[in-house]
């Protein structure tokens, strides 16, 4: 009894019962409890500019309409992305720095460096091998019984992916997923439940291991062998980057922006896109009709899903925005997870529409010089998985309501039951 | 109206006639031309809407603004042909302009 009544308690009031300036989008309960569409909703009409004085994260200011995301985003010279992007503020006694947090000019260079190894170009030469990669997963699943989508294959796959691109031993991929998580799931920085502990060992573990994979790298490189096209060798061997290695926060901070980049994102909307067709039957039928529509589909469901539900800045100078004045210094937070729901820029923004009129135009990816980086390597995992999915199963039936991620950054799913129909010949 | 052809990766050419004053990106969508994603709608925002202009057309096109160099920055194909779509407003001195359309956006 007790158990039940405690779980009342921590169920959220209905958002147009609470005094709308005590609205507090950061509350990792919204995403969890699956509750966040209303309480943005309400903001976007009501005060879509909106202040909070008090919150564990400190005050800070949360946009909520599209048009208003592109304005912020776009402008980086009033809005800095120093020092951090999440909601939080990182602990201090482990210091991470990395281009998603830096302005120009530090971060175009240290961008330049990197971003060919996830261009299309490369991409494309990538797609056989991931293509069969994606293959073998599925091919392994059980049929007509019930199994743990997220686990089976939305994280197995991700992994896969990212120790490719980091040409990361392939029996260790799941110290990727694990390094992931921890990065980002601290309480201060999220509203997350990773221990201080346990993330610093993982964070230590994480620097040393590629240190070592760079060393490795390094020696090669010497002795005469060409560069290989992995994240670590493009890092090791570009003028801009090389001494990296020299500067422990950002070489950590770096190698958490592509783990975590390339990890949460592409598996919550894999789990995401399996959710979509199970909610929206009818579109379902509409891909297996057409698979030529798996490419609008894919935006679609990324849109959807908004696996990062924020992006944070700072104002580097009194501002005005929507009305109101942004003070130098406050904290300004996109919620992207909002603007992709605004219907003055996306009509019907909570159906899931897989031929939509520009599906390409939505926020996941972010607009300006922070544009993801890796939005067309998510994308073809995306795309593939689905052609593969097509070629074998005629539904995968989601059982129950899945569980959701406590947290205000990351918006995806712990777990996923669900049962798959086999093609019927 | 102003005469211009883009041309696909692949080598086929489209060619179309533009409005003076709408932008290069715009006459692109219009005319189902494949190859130019545009997804932030034309402010300068995304990138996916680069293009190359051919060598004799680019004096009449003039250079990129400031942010619109921070943007094709991000795509590691950009060289001194390039600009973004969106970004180009159409002149009646451009007519008969040749726009190269990149194999890939990003
Ligand atoms: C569906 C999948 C993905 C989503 C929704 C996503 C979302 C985002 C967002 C919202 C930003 C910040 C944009 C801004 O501030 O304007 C970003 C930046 C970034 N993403 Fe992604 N991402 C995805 C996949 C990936 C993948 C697969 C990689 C792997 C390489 C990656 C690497 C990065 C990097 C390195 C940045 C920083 C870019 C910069 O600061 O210049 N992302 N991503
Ligand atoms: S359409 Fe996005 S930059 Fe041109």
């Amino acid at each position: 009894m007790t158990s039940q009544t405690s779980q009342e308690n921590n169920m959220l009031p209905d958002p147009y019962s609470v005094p709308l300036e005590s609205i507090n989008l950061s509350d990792p309960n919204l995403y969890s409890q699956n509750r966040w569409e209303d309480y943005f909703r309400r903001v976007r009409d009501e005060d879509p500019v909106h202040y909070l004085k008090e919150s564990p994260f400190g005050p800070f200011w949360s946009v909520t309409r599209f048009e208003d995301i592109v304005a912020v985003d776009t402008n980086h010279v009033d809005f800095s992305s120093e020092p951090w992007i999440m909601i939080g503020d990182p602990d201090p006694t482990l210091p991470l720095e990395n281009f998603i947090s830096m302005d120009p000019p530090k971060h175009d260079d240290q961008r330049a460096a990197v971003q060919s190894v996830v261009a299309p170009r490369n991409l494309a030469a990538m797609e056989d091998l991931i293509r069969e990669r994606i293959a073998t997963i599925l091919d392994k699943l059980p049929v007509n019984e019930s199994f743990d989508w997220v686990s089976n294959v939305s994280i197995e796959l991700t992994s896969q992916m990212l120790a490719t691109i980091f040409d990361f031993p392939y029996e260790d991929r799941h110290k990727l997923v694990y390094w992931s998580e921890m990065a980002t799931g601290a309480p201060e920085l999220s509203g997350g439940t990773a221990l201080p502990e346990e993330r610093f060992a993982a964070l230590q573990d994480m620097v040393t291991t590629f240190a070592g994979l760079w060393e490795q790298k390094s020696a090669s490189r010497k002795a005469g062998n060409p560069v290989g096209f992995d994240l670590i060798s493009l890092l090791e061997s570009n003028e801009d980057t090389r001494d990296m290695i020299t500067r422990p926060a950002e070489f950590m901070g770096n190698l958490g922006l592509l783990i975590v980049g390339g990890n949460d994102t592409t598996r919550h909307s894999i789990s995401g896109s399996v959710l979509a067709m199970d909610r929206f039957p009818e579109e379902f039928e509409k891909l297996c009709a057409n698979p030529k529509l798996i490419p609008s589909m894919v935006s679609e469901i990324i849109r959807w899903q908004t696996p990062l539900s924020h992006m944070r800045r700072v104002a580097n100078c009194d501002i005005e925005l929507g009305g109101k004045l942004i003070k130098k210094g406050d904290k300004v937070v996109m919620w992207y997870i909002s603007g992709n729901r605004d219907d003055r820029v996306i009509d019907n923004p909570n159906q899931v529409i897989i031929d939509r009129a520009k599906a390409r135009h939505h926020l996941s990816f972010g607009f300006g010089i922070h544009r993801c980086m890796g939005n067309r390597l998510g994308e073809m995992q995306l795309r593939i998985t689905w052609e593969e999915i097509l070629k074998r199963f005629d539904k995968i039936e989601v059982l129950e309501e899945p569980e959701r991620v406590r947290s205000n950054f990351v918006s995806g799913y712990t777990s996923m039951q669900v049962k798959l129909r086999p093609k019927s010949r | 109206m102003i005469d211009l052809t883009f041309v696909e990766h692949n080598g086929e050419h489209h060619r179309v006639s533009a409005k003076q004053g709408t932008n290069l990106m715009q006459v692109a969508v219009d005319n189902a031309i494949p190859g130019i994603d545009a997804d932030c709608g034309g402010s300068c925002a995304c990138g996916t809407c680069h293009v190359r202009v051919s060598q004799q057309w680019l004096d009449k096109v003039g250079a990129p603004s400031e942010s619109e160099a921070l943007m094709l920055e991000m795509t590691p194909e950009h060289d001194a042909r390039s600009r973004l779509a969106c970004q180009v407003t159409i002149q009646p001195e451009m007519s008969g302009m040749i726009v190269d359309i990149p194999e890939f956006q990003m």
